[in-house]
């Protein structure tokens, strides 16, 4: 048997070397290898052809590449029958069912939109149990009754029970067709999870019709007792439940099994995927439905998994997944059309085929203009005439009902050459015609297309803001419908599941998780920089706020959307191409904004994605939120009576950096005895806020964190806001702002290392070349060069350089009309030059503070580049962090 | 409960705010109960501390700015005709509403009344743009503690620069519109009132 692949047959290795004496020095050994060697070729010739169609833009723009697959298997098969006299390498159910169907089950289960899944999932299930049931009964029926009616060939010889068996296989639409063909149409998301989720969860109606009339069937009508429907429906029940509950188990397993790989990362993927299969297989064996118990698996061991595993785990599973998904897709559509070719299996009968064609879509349409009927009046947002005309016509059939109907028994089902050939018609004028005219149809219809183009910031924030609006108008109107229920799941979950499947550090840091991710992806971002032989200059320092961007590639925006969690990626198997800096910057942008947003505390309907929220964020953000508010209140309160505007201080000062400071410190002469503090000074009065430095050296930890805060309050935003933000960091205890008296002695105000750090981030910030005065442009960018120089290792000490230009320059500034909107300065400026207010004192203490000033500068870039070192400094310490890897 | 607040409620003033919000008679019912439970005073009026009574608003970081919205330029009372109307942003747009729309004042649930809310909700000086100062501080309030300043600057100049068409560094309300004409307003600004 010639195997028609080429590469196929060169593979066949040597014999070994001296296996038989007096033998030849090659021996052909075709038949060890001819299993092995026949699948790895067959995935080459399907994934060879996947190359060369997409050559064609043209065509595959217009034909999907399940099509075209078909077409090639039709063609393939030609040639095999041609050449071996009979047909080969059909697609066979077990290796379907065993073999292919996972990875793909596998992959929309684990990449599930989640959010958008769990909204839906009435609506899903809806059309997934009735829609199927109808479906099958009355294609089933009516396909009795048109033979009843003496319409179809005398050689059909099928009963009630056969045509409803039947029914029940023909009925199910596809996952694998609806995902191939509706991926490149591009309907909106919510269409899609519809007709997706519907096609998953059939499974189990399916399954179990199949075979209940399956059993039927071979125990003949005549005996069939009432007991035994009963025993239809309640195996229903216990088939989809029961394969849920597989689903499960394997899911806790799995995550339970990753909490403790720490030292055996490398096999880290393995798991999720063994523990994935073991999943189906045990269904399989329990003939329970084994697509939901993955489905199922999939979608629950996500978080715990994704907080487990490593970062590189994570991608391996990404792309392990899809390249199986991927190219198991392919050779079910390539052994579709080869399988199509074996005519033996053929018994044509007109009536039958045109009937079948004819029912499963006027039924399809009937029921799910029906459900919607009905499901619409519980319905947000109605689904309307336009969607339900895609929704029946998206109702592909394909490569289950094909196995499913070669696995009947030709004896017990007399007519399954007829049902064969049927089913074959069926799915390949559900794959091919309605696949083909999908497109145009929905352009026709103008159905709402999922928007592709980029999720821009303005829509990310506007949106999150309606989320929290209409969170907000639900608690004022008073609806309590699914929280109770999802609170109390959140409370199980973070009580015990997420104690017991997480690792200790994932889930002691799983508040910090998405902070560590924005950090990693902002390193990457920077390392393509690099790789980009990018030199840093002060221009690259607005990095993510680049104006006009403009290429941004579609595949970038759902990778994006993939890799951010919450968002729906309807393009289950596309995985990221190169990006350009652009998208990168963009990514890096979205994570940020993905980690830090305040989620709302519940969305809209999504009564069951409390799978996915992480509850101890949840809490945690609530109490910060809480706290704010209450700040914010007590302060406009206080401002009120008091008129007070409050600054902020913000000694937060690594050790190293502190000591040095302290030094500098006590060179000028401690004001009050204090500890140095920084004193950020907005405005007219300034209440100061106390920080005890002794707080800080306790907790290293905490001062690093509350020194990404720090910056934070330097913000524009209102005092206020400020000293509730700083409330909700560093003074859990003490929700109340501790004001000092508004009398801050001008020395406390003025002196040099006070008006610091965070400024210093938001001065690098995008806002460089907008906000720097035109004079001091130049005094700018030879600070941001000292510092570069600075951050890198051994760097010259410019510093007093910079700040001789920066001085002048800086009193000018001093002297602009809003000082406000500029805020403070950089470090070397402000400390190398005093506000023209400044007392005389402290000015006569200028050149002995000079000198201190550059170690000092250096020592603290040097700890920020530390390893743990605070998000302000990101961007100056690009090179150090380089070096330091 | 129901009945008796319905009891309080005179007829033609639920013809008059059905006529203005569009709701129906039992939801106009049904959210007086809700009224007349928030209003702790028992004066017919809700004040900023009924709203603020509201467990869950404290939460909300945008909890203040909403219950703000809620109270007419300079009151700090609403009444239950204010408080309808309010509400009547969210409800959902049905499908008989989307042809009728012509004639008449518009509906206070159309996309653009949708949006206008949301829109307020920045605007904290009504000068009908929303200054990088506002957005600032909407941005601070909706992002956890663990972003840094510069990170939030930045984002709001991206914003900024994302909308703004005219280059003032600002977005006005039309330009609020065009960003986010993508959107599904019509959805993700509604909610279900129980009928």
């Amino acid at each position: 048997m010639q195997p028609p692949t080429g590469p196929a047959l060169a593979s066949a290795p040597e014999s070994p070397p001296g296996a038989a004496p007096g033998s030849p020095l090659l021996r052909w050994q075709w038949r060890e290898v001819q299993a092995p060697c026949l699948v790895a070729g067959w995935i080459l010739v399907a994934s060879l052809a996947k190359i060369v169609f997409q050559l064609s833009r043209k065509v595959t723009s217009v034909v999907p590449e399940s099509c075209l697959l078909i077409l090639l298997g039709l063609g393939l098969g030609g040639i095999v029958l041609a050449i071996a006299k009979r047909a080969e390498y059909q697609l066979e159910p077990s290796m379907f069912f065993l073999f292919l169907l996972p990875p793909i089950v596998l992959d929309s289960g684990y990449f599930m939109p989640s959010r958008l899944f769990f909204d839906n999932l009435g609506a899903i299930l809806t059309y997934a149990v009735i829609g199927t049931l109808w479906n099958s009964f009355a294609t089933g029926a009516a396909l009795w009754g048109l033979k009843q009616a003496g319409l179809m060939d005398t050689g059909v010889d099928a009963g009630l029970m056969d045509f409803l068996l039947f029914g029940s296989l023909i009925s199910a639409v596809d996952p694998v067709a609806v995902l191939a063909v509706f991926e490149e149409v591009h309907i909106n998301e919510t269409l899609f999870i519809i007709v997706f989720g519907e096609s998953l969860l059939n499974d189990a109606v399916t399954v179990v019709l199949y075979k209940v009339f399956n059993s039927f069937v071979e125990m003949g009508p005549a005996h069939v007792q009432a007991t035994d429907y009963l025993k239809g429906v309640a195996s229903f029940f216990v088939v989809s439940l029961g394969g849920a509950a597989v689903g499960l188990l394997f899911a806790f397993l799995l995550a339970l099994i990753t909490r403790f790989t720490k030292r055996v990362r490398i096999i880290e993927p393995l798991f999720v995927f063994l523990l994935a299969y073991m999943a189906y297989l045990a269904a399989e064996m329990v003939s329970l439905s084994s697509i939901l118990a993955v489905t199922f698996c999939g979608i629950c061991c996500k978080k715990y998994v994704e907080a487990n595993i490593s970062r590189k785990s994570r991608t391996t599973v990404k792309y392990t997944m899809k390249t199986l998904a991927s190219s198991s897709e392919t050779v079910i559509f390539m052994f579709l059309g080869i399988s199509a070719v074996d005519t033996s299996k053929w018994a044509w009968d007109t009536a039958l085929v045109l009937g079948t064609l004819l029912f499963i879509l006027l039924f399809r349409a009937v029921g799910v203009v029906l459900q919607t009927w009905v499901l619409n009046r519980f319905r947000l947002t109605p689904l309307d005439r336009i969607d339900q005309v895609v929704m029946s016509y998206g109702g592909l059939r394909g490569a289950v009902a094909f196995a499913l109907v070669i696995l009947l028994d030709g004896d017990k089902v007399r007519a399954k050459d007829y049902f064969v050939a049927t089913t074959i018609v069926v799915v390949f004028f559900t794959v091919l015609v309605q696949g083909l005219t999908i497109k145009p149809l929905v352009k026709w219809l103008k159905v709402k297309r999922s928007d592709h183009h980029k999720p821009t910031l303005n829509e990310e924030l506007h949106e999150h803001a309606f989320d929290h609006i209409l969170a907000a108008v639900e608690d004022v109107v008073g609806h309590h419908g699914y929280r109770y229920w999802r609170d109390r799941w959140e409370q199980f979950d973070k009580r015990y599941l997420s104690q017991l499947l997480m690792r200790k550090s994932a889930y002691r840091l799983k508040d910090e998780i998405w902070d560590v991710y924005c950090k990693l992806n902002i390193r990457d971002a920077i390392s393509f920089v690099d790789q980009g032989g990018h030199v840093l200059s002060a221009s690259r320092l607005t990095l993510p706020s680049m104006p006009s961007r403009t290429s941004m590639s579609e595949s970038s925006v759902t990778n994006l959307l993939r890799e951010s969690g919450s968002g729906a990626c309807l393009d289950l198997q596309v995985i990221d191409t190169v990006r350009s800096r652009r998208d990168k910057e963009d990514a890096v942008m979205h994570h940020v904004l993905c980690g830090s947003l305040y989620k709302p505390r519940r969305r809209y309907k999504a009564s069951y994605s409390r799978h996915f929220i992480s509850p101890s964020t949840q809490e945690r953000q609530d109490k910060e939120i809480f706290q704010q508010n209450m700040k914010r209140r007590l302060e406009t309160f206080k401002s009120t009576k008091h008129n007070v505007c409050s600054a902020k201080s913000k000694a937060r000062l690594k050790k190293d950096g502190r000591k040095k400071q302290k030094k500098s410190a006590a060179n000028a002469e401690l004001p009050n005895g204090k500890p140095p503090r920084s004193v950020t000074w907005q405005q007219t009065a300034a209440v100061l806020v106390a920080v005890d430095s002794d707080d800080e050296e306790s907790d290293s930890s905490e001062t690093e964190k509350e020194e990404d805060e720090g910056i934070v309050f330097i913000a524009r935003a209102t005092d206020a806001i400020l000293q509730g933000k700083k409330a909700s960091g560093s003074l859990d205890v003490c929700p109340s702002p501790r004001i000092i008296p508004p009398s801050p002695t001008s020395a406390e105000r003025e002196l040099p290392w006070k008006g610091d750090r965070g400024d210093l981030a938001v001065y690098i910030s995008s806002e460089t070349t907008k906000i720097v005065p035109v004079d001091m442009q130049a005094a700018w960018k030879q600070s941001i060069s000292s510092l570069e120089s600075v951050a890198s290792p051994p760097g010259a000490e410019p510093g007093p350089h910079a700040k001789t230009v920066a001085g002048p320059a800086l009193e000018e500034r001093q002297m602009m009309p809003e000082p406000r909107t500029c805020f403070q300065f950089p470090n070397p400026l402000l400390r190398s030059s005093r506000p023209q207010s400044a007392g005389s004192p402290e000015r006569t203490e200028q050149p002995e503070l000079q000198p201190l000033m550059a170690p000092d500068e250096q020592g603290r870039m040097s700890t920020a580049a530390g390893p743990g070192n605070s998000r302000w400094l990101i961007q100056f310490n690009r090179p150090a962090r380089f070096s330091d890897g | 409960m129901g009945s008796r607040a319905s009891s309080l409620l005179r007829d033609e003033e639920i013809e008059e705010i059905k006529k203005e919000t569009g709701f129906s008679h039992s939801q106009i019912t049904r959210l007086y109960s809700r009224f007349t439970s928030l209003d702790k005073g028992e004066n017919g009026t809700l004040s900023r501390e009924d709203f603020q009574r509201i467990p869950e608003l404290a939460i909300n970081p945008l909890g203040d700015r909403i219950i703000n919205a809620f109270f007419p330029e300079g009151e700090d009372q609403v009444n239950f005709r204010g408080f309808m109307r309010t509400l009547a942003h969210f409800r959902p747009i049905e499908d008989n509403e989307k042809s009728k729309d012509q004639n008449g004042p518009e509906p206070l649930n159309s996309r653009s009344n949708k949006l206008h809310f949301a829109f307020r909700l920045y605007d904290l000086d009504k000068d009908d743009k929303i200054s990088r100062d506002e957005l600032l501080q909407v941005l601070r309030m909706m992002v956890g503690v663990n972003i840094s300043d510069e990170q939030l600057g930045s984002i709001a100049d991206r914003t900024i620069q994302e909308a703004d068409q005219d280059g003032d560094s600002a977005i006005s309300f039309t330009e609020f519109v065009k960003v986010l004409e993508k959107v599904d307003v019509e959805q993700k600004m509604s909610i279900r009132f129980l009928h």
